[in-house]
């Protein structure tokens, strides 16, 4: 069993006034391509071990790699989106090191010829003073293979130090992963920890919108390592610096970055140096334990893969690929919040509750947006959240949402009845229009019905007539409650209060 | 019908194609040969009766049905062990492959299918493919028919031995830095290194991938291109494969492409003269003349940087090895020692192939480790692969003079089983002459030029330019045709005869 | 040109995952010196302005589709496998390693 190698934080207020944190970080982005990076086996997620395996991503002797056409596009276009120049000549190298879980005992990896390099990302933190925009530096994006999975059993504590022994999965083995580095980010030390979460928060929306991976964390098809030294403060040289892995979601990213600038404060500030060494993040106390030390430098005697012959996109393939470029995520919230006039809280909670793109779709269509996002961050989300699912998967779709807001600013529906049509629509029953039909929700616009109904509430509750003329206008709420009732909810209920105030004042 | 073990392969495909013999009689009868002769030669790691007349058997269905025959349907074939084939074992020569039964087919092994050639088994080979005598297989020393002190050559010393041993007609061997060339001269065969790429590597166990390339053995310069025609052409799963068509090497082998009369041929002054036996210089000086009288212009041509083909060869192809022989850890497949249970994972990885590795292999594999290592990349590999392009440039500017070059195959006649065995720059030397055409990765084809020192053949290597084979085809057939109306007959009619033991 | 002592054919074993004993270091040292002396010639050539050949023929972009192609058996899969449990292989157990 491993234990801290510090048991005592400095405070993160201390640390940062006396540190200046210096941090890199490198993202693994699984691509969503149908087949791995150098063969045909399918990368879905999820399946019995060793079923989507072949000779080339077993490594069997004799196999060959031949590139995945998906992928390189996929890189090109990660890299055009961070702004990044596209290497009109790069490789592939081996990176050689033994490990079981690498089924070549080397890495098809680009080395010093990445696909793509020399970037930016702005990214948005929130900071005493409002929102802070940030530009930071993209150092290389490039293109890799995934290793296999391996179990470790056995032992007391069944992690790895206690194992007895281990068990190999190779399915993930060959999935293409695209590595993403920044260059060395210096910001305001306060800010460093929400830099980084800015940072990966940004970058996963941008992956998204690309739509080249599902970039979920939870399930590692996106991987964060944080690499963090600290140097005091007015020194130039960086320190040593660790790197932190196994940190698995976008909160985390922020914890790991804050515990390490902490845990590396107190063993500076106490005389102590930084062993250049991985350490793992612990998502249940938010602490860094040490991983391997490496002792010696790593000598992973990379040469060109003579197996693959060198990607050399020429200018029309990535002009081609960069009109496929969807606006960026930054940019697009900025445009949607202008124009549809809203907050950065409004904005926020219709990014969190996944309805952004739903809305846009629905505006697009014609509807008012306050409407669309009643709706979709309104009863749809409402029920998501019920339900456990994503807005986005729910089978109601923007045209429906669409349709419904046209049938209430209409009248044909109040709000009582769009959400009764929201749950026929879901339930299968057919797009509004049907479910209005088949459940029969069209409002009561004959005013004779309504007066009718008025007459016989107004009877049964004779003080009231008496409470309006008195001027207590509120007091017609019991009236048009029991109209409703009598309507089965099919009245609109403005059209209602304005008839039994005409009706009492004998109008 | 007479001997079958006699005729070539053109004429049994020819004879099979006529229903004069059936493809289960030719193979049943090398099947024999190889029963009579295999104790002494010691060219088969793994022959399979069964499997073979089973696949003889579907190209009898096959011409039955009146299906289309390939050129080659019916005809045996020796494969080296270093290609994948479902239904045998893979051993690349080594122990850490022992019993490993690959769960696939090399392209080549189903465009041997395809074709309807019969595959009689595999053969004996260096442990992947690392050495010139074939004494580094962990299976057993493969012995010269022309004389079983002597070694075969190497790597691809088992599939040479099968054809001169007249076991098979044909043969696969594959060649890095001579390994088709060097044996198919010391046996008295012809052998054909093609354009690096021609053949797909897909299911060849890699040694060297930027050099590695499959290619035909045969007793005659046309069964040789009628094999070549059957390995080569694009394949989608060797990013490295060459996507264009096939020269037509069966066409120039016929002599349709006109024989050398006014071809110039280049005669490389750095692959003669000091370190190349008498006897080898003196039939090379003979195939010089004889070019002459057939009426080819033979000019002299340097090539400086081919001096430095040795030092760049023994870089490249050990750094490459290093790599891809990793992938041997005894995780997978294969070997595995030292799982007592208390070794972790690195030491049973490091005890297995020290066990599962022969020195040679050893060798070359920390010989490339160093050379990759951080620090000395630039001073070796990087370097090297330099020096590949300077090798390259003396090529072009010759191929601009001439049509083809011109050298002996190996400085020296086979030599005796265990003189050059811990040795290794000795070792090395045998392929001297080979070196510069895989660096550049031009074809080279061995051909024989008569006996030499000892009474044991001598190779003439024919070189041409980058998708050129045709060129040493034309000029191999032409030569050959020369040589054999000299000689009264093919150079491997003066073979001695074999002792047959075993079941007759 | 470095002459390898025993430590450095040791280091090179241990990238190379090779178990040698001492007498095979001493004697590995001896012939990868005689070696080295012999292909060290490379550096007496070739000049910044050459640049490396790595194909033989230079070909560039070759790619495939993204499309899936059948994957082995799991029964061919394991075939070969010194040792397996659950469908997955067995190894022994990983020692001073990273954590994945």
């Amino acid at each position: 069993m491993t234990t801290p190698s510090s048991d005592v934080l400095m405070s993160f207020e201390d640390a940062i006034a006396t540190f200046d944190p210096v941090m890199g970080l490198e993202v693994h982005v699984e691509l969503n391509t149908l087949t791995k990076m150098f063969c045909g086996c399918p990368t879905e997620f999820g399946a019995a071990p060793n079923t989507q395996v072949c000779p080339v991503c077993l490594g069997l002797p004799g196999a060959l790699p031949v590139v995945n056409q998906k992928a390189v596009e996929s890189a090109i276009r990660i890299g055009l989106a961070l702004g990044c120049s596209i290497a009109p000549w790069s490789r592939f190298a081996r990176k050689n090191y033994f490990y079981p879980d690498m089924p070549k005992d080397f890495q098809t990896s680009q080395y010093d010829e990445p696909i793509a390099f020399n970037g930016a990302l702005d990214i948005v933190v929130e900071t005493d003073d409002g929102p802070q925009s940030i530009t930071l530096g993209i150092e290389r994006a490039h293109m890799e293979e995934d290793t296999g999975k391996i179990s470790h059993l056995g032992g007391a504590t069944g992690r790895i130090h206690g194992a007895d022994y281990s068990l190999i999965d190779y399915n993930r083995a060959g999935v293409p992963l695209i590595e993403i580095v920044t260059k060395p980010i210096e910001v305001e030390p306060a800010l460093a920890p929400a830099v980084a979460r800015a940072y990966v928060t940004e970058l996963r929306e941008l992956i998204v919108a690309l739509g080249v991976s599902d970039a979920h964390m939870h399930q590692g098809s996106m991987r964060v390592d944080a690499n963090l030294s600290l140097k005091p403060r007015g020194r130039a040289e960086f320190g040593t610096r660790t790197e932190t892995k196994n940190v698995n979601s976008i909160r985390s990213v922020e914890r790991a970055v804050r515990f390490e600038i902490q845990r590396q404060a107190v063993v500076l500030s106490s005389g102590g140096t930084i062993v250049q060494e991985t350490r793992h993040f612990h998502e249940n106390d938010g602490s860094t334990t040490s991983g391997r030390v490496k002792e010696e430098a790593e000598d992973y005697r990379y040469f060109p893969e003579p197996d693959l012959t060198p990607v050399a996109p020429d200018e029309a393939w990535v002009e081609s690929l960069r009109a496929t470029l969807p606006e960026s995520p930054l940019l697009r919230r900025a445009r949607i919040r202008e124009e549809w006039g809203l907050s950065e809280h409004e904005m926020q909670s219709l990014i969190n509750a996944g309805a952004l793109d739903l809305v846009e779709q629905t505006v697009a269509l014609g509807a008012d947006p306050a409407d669309a996002r009643k709706w979709w961050t309104g009863e749809i989300a409402r029920i998501s959240n019920e339900r456990g699912l994503d807005v986005a998967v729910l089978p109601i779709t923007p045209a429906d949402v669409h349709r419904i807001i046209v049938l209430t600013s209409d009248g044909a529906l109040n709000d009582k009845l769009a959400r009764q049509v929201i749950e026929g629509v879901l339930a299968g029953e057919g797009g509004p229009d049907e479910v209005v039909a088949s459940r029969g929700l069209a409002v009561v616009s004959d005013d004779g019905a309504l007066l009718e109904a008025i007459d016989a509430a107004l009877a049964a509750q004779p003080d009231v007539a008496d409470k309006i003329r008195d001027g207590k206008v509120q007091a017609a709420g019991a009236i048009v409650g029991a109209v409703m009732k009598a309507t089965a909810g099919k009245a609109d209920a403005a059209r209602v209060r304005e008839l039994i105030l005409r009706r009492v004042s004998g109008a | 019908m007479s001997d079958l073990t006699r005729l070539d392969a053109s004429e049994t495909a020819a004879a099979v194609a006529a229903g004069e013999v059936t493809a289960r009689e030719v193979a049943g009868a090398h099947l024999d040969r190889i029963e009579q002769t295999d104790e002494a030669v010691h060219a088969f790691v793994h022959v399979d009766r069964e499997l073979t007349l089973a696949a003889a058997d579907a190209v009898d269905a096959a011409r039955a049905s009146g299906g289309p025959l390939g050129p080659l349907a019916g005809v045996p074939l020796a494969l080296k062990d270093v290609f994948t084939m479902r239904g045998a074992p893979t051993t690349c020569g080594s122990k850490i492959l022992d019993g490993w039964r690959p769960p696939y087919d090399a392209t080549v092994v189903e465009r041997l299918r395809d074709a309807g050639v019969v595959v009689l088994g595999k053969t004996n080979m260096d442990e992947f493919a690392m050495g010139s005598s074939t004494e580094n297989s962990a299976y057993g020393v493969t012995h010269n028919p022309w004389n079983l002190e002597r070694i075969p050559g190497g790597s691809s010393g088992g599939s040479s031995a099968a054809v001169a041993a007249r076991q098979a007609p044909l043969a696969i061997g594959t060649d890095t830095g001579g390994s088709i060339r060097q044996p198919a001269a010391v046996t008295g065969i012809v052998g054909v290194k093609p354009t690096y790429g021609a053949v797909s590597r897909y299911g060849l166990v890699a040694f060297s991938s930027s050099l590695d390339q499959g290619g035909p053995f045969a007793r005659s310069v046309l069964d040789a291109a009628l094999l070549h025609e059957v390995m080569a052409g694009h394949d989608p799963r060797d990013a490295t494969s060459i996507d264009a068509p096939v020269p037509p090497v069966a066409a120039a082998a016929r002599g349709e492409l006109g024989g050398v009369d006014g071809l110039k041929v280049g005669v490389v002054t750095q692959l003669q003269g000091e370190g190349y036996q008498p006897g080898v210089q003196a039939r090379f000086d003979e195939v010089v003349q004889l070019l002459t009288s057939l009426g080819a212009d033979v000019v002299e041509v340097s090539c400086p940087s081919f001096d430095y083909a040795l030092p760049a060869y023994y870089l490249i192809a050990p750094s490459e090895c290093s790599s891809n022989l990793a992938r041997f850890d005894g995780m997978r497949y294969g070997l595995r020692a030292g799982d007592d249970g208390k070794n972790g994972v690195e030491q049973v990885m490091a005890i297995t192939r020290a066990e599962g590795f022969g020195p040679e292999v050893k060798r070359r594999i920390m010989l490339g480790t160093y050379a990759l290592s951080a620090g000395y990349y630039d001073a070796y590999y990087g370097q090297a692969q330099k020096v590949r392009t300077l090798i390259r440039r003396d090529f072009e500017a010759a191929y601009r003079d001439v049509d083809v070059l011109l050298s002996p195959t190996t400085p020296t006649v086979a030599f005796p089983i265990g003189e050059r065995a811990d040795d290794p720059v000795a070792m090395y030397k045998a392929d001297l002459a080979t070196l510069p055409s895989s660096l550049y990765g031009g074809p080279a084809m061995s051909l024989p030029a008569g006996l030499g020192d000892d009474d044991l053949p001598v190779g003439v290597q024919l070189m041409a330019a980058v998708q050129r084979d045709e060129q040493v085809y034309r000029v191999g057939a032409a030569l050959e045709s020369a040589l054999q109306e000299r000689w009264g007959g093919p150079l491997l009619d003066r073979i001695p005869e074999l002792a047959t033991g075993g079941a007759a | 040109m470095p002459a390898l002592d025993r430590d450095d054919v040791a280091h090179l074993a241990r990238l190379s995952r090779l178990q040698l004993t001492d007498a095979e270091r001493d004697h590995y040292g001896e012939q990868l010196d005689v070696i080295l002396a012999a292909v060290a010639r490379v550096a007496e050539v070739a000049a910044d302005d050459v640049p490396p050949t790595t194909h033989a023929v230079p070909v560039v972009n070759v790619t495939r589709p993204d499309v899936v192609v059948p994957c082995l058996s799991r029964e061919d899969v394991l075939s070969g496998a010194p040792a397996a449990e659950d469908d997955r292989f067995r190894v022994p157990r990983i020692l001073d390693e990273e954590e994945q």
